[in-house]
């Protein structure tokens, strides 16, 4: 891709480029990043996040595993409070659940449990699909489940700039990560420095500045949200959108910040709506700030359904940009012309059109 | 080796003791009973050999060195505890000996161990990693995961199984089937392994444990050493639980006669001349040594209130 501007040079990657750049660059600074994963060595490497990482660090350092997730955590702890900073990666967060316990109890923990003597540098990439039919176990994302336990910080990039910045700051920090990737989010070019440099965990990203209504999101849900908020523009609507970027540490600063100065709260989680993320961002602003809220805080998400696998019922199960809309319509108590959202001739199990970035 | 048995015997009896005045508000798993196995394998490694371990860990860390003050403050959940009181009798650790920690899932320090040992092996270090674990433990997944990643990346780490027959108050029966040898298990994934060993004859243990050693050491690959052994107190707790039912007075007697400290006391009472003067003298310091342990427990503080919320992250160390 051509350089877009050459002084700092920024060029046009994909999120997978990006992510695969931060690993290298942080392999190449640090003998101690070691990278671990199904598949990581593959032809495809892990949506060519991994690719050509064996053949540049060697077979010491990057290692194609048994199926065996929870002891591959385990491992990957024992490898932490040794020294080294493990990548361990999960080609669908689904498969990451078989390893509940090593991450919740020892990952979690052990630097917490032996008295701060012994922290656990580890990164947890962890990858949620979507569309095309995957189905109740291959489109789960547990960004909150995870959220929920001290001791873990989850990190969810929207853009291929995030992506490189945060993985770098992932696999610095000396605590256990979760680095949540979206697949819809993959395939996204946006400018990205070439050189190394890392973005802080826990900081939240004003997308596009607006001055109506906050939306605060995150992953593929920030995409859906930035497309609403450019497309309404010209309704005379002006949207801020806040992505969230780390889920925890949660920027409440920036979120705060900016319903002060829009006085609504749209929340929309990218996976279930009922006890989420969502829930803990509107939970904490009504706690402190609903004296300036101009109406009441709204949340969407998935419904409280595994997602099915036919095209037939999974067009209702991802809020879209007509859904998004209405609740937006119904904050603002102004009628907006919907007919600007192509929804329904589109296929609603790919990406749409605009997930290609850059944003 | 008997010097070290007896130490982790009488602290493990002096906290018996002790137990009931309600200054140790932790859970406790007593080692009594099970001492030959935490002493021949850790007479057997060296310092910078590695030791991790579960729920019943105090031998363990005794035995590997572990220092006493810190691990009573630990039980006593004061701030000179060896994890500053927030893990309490199931999470000790001394790095300083190399003994990395226990925790208090069934079968949840196996595969660290063999983290650990990978860390070791990249380092081209010639340190071993022995993890202790109970028959339980050998039911879980992550025995098997961890055991098939130790044989495929050929690390040196000694699994050691103590078999003491029960999980909780569950006996072998109702989990593990008759014809089942878990060394066997071991075996089939291409680790060197002996099972149905005498996990009450010290050294029985400390012999195996030499061999496997050379064995790990000799570029062999991880080693699995199954011994059979057996708990005189309740599953958690001070007390003699025979009563209750899941066990009887004269299988538990049965196990009592073959006490580690007398098999090999008798045999150094036949070998040695005033073996009874060593063992008095020897009684005598440990106790010393305990009481003064116990009264420092007693005496330090406890954790500032603000130690709450500390550790819960590791501070930016770079």
């Amino acid at each position: 891709m051509p350089l877009k501007k050459d002084k700092n040079k920024l060029r046009r990657i994909t999120f997978c480029e990006a992510v695969r750049e931060a690993t290298l660059q942080a392999m190449e600074r640090d003998d101690s990043v070691l990278l671990l994963g199904l598949g990581v060595t593959d032809p495809k490497g892990v949506f060519g996040t991994t690719l050509g990482l064996k053949e540049r660090f060697g077979k010491e350092r990057v290692y194609d595993i048994p199926v065996s997730e929870n002891a591959v955590t385990g491992i990957a702890v024992g490898l932490a409070i040794s020294g080294f900073r493990p990548i361990l990666s999960h080609q669908r967060a689904d498969f990451m659940l078989m390893s509940m316990d090593q991450i919740i109890n020892n990952s979690a923990k052990w630097n917490y449990m032996f008295g701060g003597q012994s922290s656990v540098p580890l990164v947890i990439r962890t990858i949620i699909g979507r569309g095309w039919g995957q189905g109740p176990q291959h489109s789960q994302n547990f960004q909150a489940m995870f959220a929920q336990v001290p001791g873990l910080k989850v990190v969810s990039p929207t853009t291929p700039y995030q992506a490189k910045g945060l993985m770098a700051a992932a696999i610095e920090d000396p605590d256990p990560i979760v680095f949540v990737e979206h697949r819809w989010l993959h395939g996204q070019v946006g400018d990205v420095p070439e050189n190394y440099y890392s973005i802080p965990i826990g900081k939240a990203q004003v997308m596009k500045p607006g001055q109506d209504l906050t939306i605060v999101t995150s992953l593929d849900m920030t995409v859906e949200a930035l497309n609403i908020a450019e497309k309404l523009k010209s309704q005379n609507i002006d949207i801020e959108v806040v992505d969230l970027c780390s889920v925890k540490p949660l920027d409440e600063e920036t979120i705060l910040t900016s319903v002060n100065k829009t006085g609504r709260l749209l929340v929309i989680d990218s996976s279930w709506k009922d006890f989420g993320v969502a829930a803990q961002v509107t939970a904490f602003v009504a706690e402190k700030e609903h004296g300036r809220l101009k109406c009441a805080i709204r949340r969407m998400g998935l419904p409280d359904i595994p997602s099915p696998s036919t095209p037939a019922l999974s067009k209702n199960y991802y809020p879209r940009a007509k859904d998004i809309c209405l609740v937006v319509e119904d904050m603002l108590g102004k009628k907006l012309n919907l007919n600007v959202f192509e929804d329904e001739k589109l296929p609603h199990d790919v990406p749409d059109p605009f997930f290609k970035g850059p944003f | 080796m008997y010097s070290e048995m007896l130490r982790i015997r009488l602290i493990e009896e002096e906290l018996v003791r002790r137990y009931s005045e309600q200054e140790m508000r932790c859970p406790v798993h007593f080692s009594i009973g099970q001492e030959a196995a935490a002493v021949g394998i850790c007479q057997a490694l060296s310092r910078e050999d590695s030791v991790l371990s579960g729920h019943r860990s105090h031998a363990h860390y005794l035995a590997k060195g572990g220092d006493l003050k810190q691990m009573v403050c630990e039980l006593y959940g004061k701030a000179a505890g060896c994890a500053g009181g927030k893990g309490g009798s199931m999470h000790l650790i001394d790095r300083s000996v190399n003994f990395l920690g226990s925790t208090s899932i069934v079968s949840g320090t196996i595969p660290v161990a063999v983290g650990v040992a990978f860390a070791r092996k990249l380092e081209n270090s010639s340190g071993v990693v022995a993890v202790f674990f109970g028959d339980g433990a050998t039911e879980e997944g992550l025995f098997y995961e961890s055991a098939n990643f130790a044989s495929v990346h050929q690390l040196p780490v000694l699994f050691v199984c103590e078999n003491n027959l029960y999980s909780v108050y569950s006996p072998l029966e109702v989990r593990q089937s008759s014809s089942r040898k878990n060394h066997l298990l071991a075996e089939s994934l291409g680790i060197q392994a002996i099972g149905e060993l005498d996990g009450n004859s010290v050294s029985v243990v400390y012999e195996a444990a030499r061999k496997a050693l050379d064995t790990i050491h000799s570029g062999g690959g991880p080693c699995f050493l199954e011994f059979n052994t057996y708990r005189w107190l309740e599953h958690c707790g001070p007390g003699y639980d025979n009563d209750i039912g899941y066990r009887t007075e004269d299988e538990f007697q049965s196990w009592k006669q073959r006490d580690p400290l007398e098999i090999l006391g008798k045999r150094l009472n036949s070998v040695k001349s005033r073996f009874k003067d060593f063992k008095e003298t020897e009684r005598k310091k440990i106790k010393l040594e305990i009481s003064a342990a116990i009264s420092f427990a007693k005496e330090t503080p406890f954790p500032e209130e603000q130690a709450l919320s500390t550790d819960v992250y590791a501070t930016k160390k770079r």
